[in-house]
């Protein structure tokens, strides 16, 4: 399980994330929304221990983020932020295997080989498996990541916009995947996302952030309503139920 | 040739080759003395290949990008600046009375407090932003570099050229007072370095999935840029600046290695800096009789390669 308490970050003066506190339960899918600026890869950033808190405390199975060492985190906690900056003249195989070491430190035994080659598996890249990064579309890199904290094996996966540069196919594909991880694999999935339809679609539960402070949270029914939407994202939303789906329109 | 440790084996075989003709070829004269001469020179030569090759692949692991190097952010400079601190400050004469390993102790010490601030405030979790890093570096070295020549020109002119001679120290005049502590120096940080060689291949996919993965990312990082900076003070201390030699044997490492495994990346750009250095000073000695041009050379050559992967944005 996962606590957030009253987790504050300032930047120039500005609370950037101000007093966020929140409880997630073992397994499922939750989704951080909100618009630009509100803070929700600030507050993913400090869940993930990737950014200094100026107050607060994030708790994941009860060891405190900021006392706990990054070893033992990482077996506990993957993460994933939206821009990697890639080494080129790697394979996939071998970034993959990078999810490993947190196990292994680099000396991989037959069963962490096995794990790397079900994470590929599962993410449908054993064809690509010999191939360097840089010979891969964006949407590929993306899934190749993702295989990476998948077999990194933990009980708790934190994505930063996973559907950044992916068309439709892709993006449905990886709301899929993520939705598998949390039910085949058991495991808890916190992601930032920025379309309302897919956390609707994919979601146990979303909160919603807007200047710095949670605003809303619950399962997507709640969250899908025209009062909550533009009360978060400031414009009109109609909401209409499609084939047993909550979709907010709000284009024109 | 498809496996790494083989092309390994064999630029390790061709390091050896040239150490031994460099001490071999043309023995004339009192052989005792011109063997021992020899000696000290390759002896400098594999501890400085070995210092520049190792600092600055991981220089360029840690700050992610494959272009700028310590010597290209200012480190040589800086050093530049600290002798002459010291004998403008010190004096000459009150400074020799140290002894020559206090000496080095002291100036090491002062370059790495002095890196080690710059490079942080610089390089580390910052802007990826290459041309910015690169624009800033050569700021700084121009910085240093004007502080250092305001200083010469007050100072006394004995004492600017006691200060010349120890600026242009060159290969072929070994600091052999040196060699002993800068042999023990260079083995022990390329010893604790090494260690972490495994660490270094998660820190090169970047810091945030470095500490992801659980790297103790701001301790390893810290400890590296000591160890880095205490490897390019001595390899200065020994041969004085030479710029464009570790940005050479990295680039060409990571073409011949074909592999991201530190493992395999330090030993290639430890043994291409000995080759280059002996192979290079071989070369113009013996084929082209001239002796002192060694730097001119690599600092030709090397600034050509920059150029170039400057153009082509880090791509060979």
């Amino acid at each position: 399980m996962i606590d957030v308490r009253t987790l504050t970050k300032t930047y120039a003066g500005k609370r950037v994330v101000d007093d966020v506190s929140f409880h997630i339960p073992p397994g499922g899918v939750v989704s951080l929304i909100g618009p630009n600026g509100a803070g929700k890869s600030t507050l993913l950033s400090m869940m993930s221990r990737l950014l200094t808190m100026d107050s607060g405390q994030v708790l994941i199975d009860g060891l405190d983020i900021s006392r706990t060492d990054s070893p033992t985190l990482a077996r506990r906690l993957a993460v994933l932020r939206q821009e990697n900056h890639f080494v080129s003249r790697l394979t996939v195989r071998d970034l993959v295997s990078f999810g490993r070491y947190p196990h292994s430190r680099g000396r991989l035994g037959a069963d962490d080989l096995a794990k790397v080659q079900e994470a590929l598996e599962f993410l449908d890249l054993a064809d690509l498996s010999d191939r360097f990064l840089d010979q891969l579309s964006g949407g590929q890199r993306q899934r190749a990541y993702v295989a990476m904290v998948l077999c990194q094996d933990t009980d708790y996966l934190f994505l930063d916009e996973p559907l950044n540069n992916l068309d439709m196919r892709h993006a449905v594909a990886m709301m899929r995947l993520i939705r598998r991880i949390a039910d085949e694999f058991r495991r808890t999935v916190v992601l930032v996302i920025h379309d309302i339809n897919f956390a609707s679609a994919y979601s146990d539960r979303i909160l919603a952030m807007k200047d710095g402070r949670l605003v809303h949270d619950g399962p997507p029914d709640h969250i899908m309503t025209p009062g909550v939407l533009e009360d978060i994202f400031d414009i009109p939303v109609h909401v209409e139920q499609v084939r047993g789906q909550a979709v907010g329109v709000y284009y024109r | 040739m498809a496996d790494p440790r083989h092309r390994l084996i064999l630029l390790a075989a061709l390091a050896v080759l040239v150490c031994a003709l460099f001490l071999g070829v043309n023995l004339t004269g009192k052989l005792s003395y011109i063997l021992s001469y020899r000696a000290q020179v390759i002896a400098t030569m594999i501890l400085v290949g070995t210092a520049t090759g190792v600092s600055t692949v991981l220089f360029q692991t840690i700050t992610g990008n494959r272009i700028l190097t310590p010597s290209v952010m200012g480190a040589e400079a800086l050093f530049v600046l600290i002798q002459t601190s010291i004998i403008f400050f010190i004096g000459s004469a009150r400074w020799d009375s140290v002894p020559v390993v206090g000496r080095f102790a002291i100036e090491t010490s002062a370059m790495v407090v002095f890196a080690l601030t710059l490079y942080r405030w610089l390089l580390v979790g910052k802007s990826e932003d290459l041309y910015r890093l690169l624009l800033a570096g050569l700021v700084f070295g121009i910085l240093f570099r004007s502080a250092a020549e305001l200083l010469q020109r007050m100072m006394a002119p004995n004492e600017f050229n006691i200060l010349q001679g120890r600026l242009f120290a060159q290969l072929t005049l070994p600091e052999s007072r040196l060699l002993g502590i800068a042999g023990g120096l260079v083995a022990l940080c390329v010893a604790l370095l090494w260690r972490y060689r495994r660490d270094f291949d998660v820190i090169a996919l970047g810091r945030d999935v470095a500490i992801g993965l659980g790297v103790d990312y701001p301790r390893i990082v810290t400890r590296a840029l000591v160890l880095i900076t205490v490897l390019i003070s001595t390899s200065t201390a020994l041969i004085g600046p030479l710029t464009f030699l570790g940005f050479m044997t990295a680039t060409l490492a990571y073409q011949l290695a074909g592999s991201q495994r530190h493992a395999l990346l330090l030993p290639f750009s430890a043994l291409l800096g000995v080759i280059f250095l002996a192979g290079g000073q071989l070369v113009l000695e013996h084929l082209f009789a001239m002796t002192g041009t060694l730097s001119v050379v690599i600092e030709f050559t090397g600034g050509a390669l920059f150029l170039l992967m400057l153009l082509r944005k880090g791509r060979l």
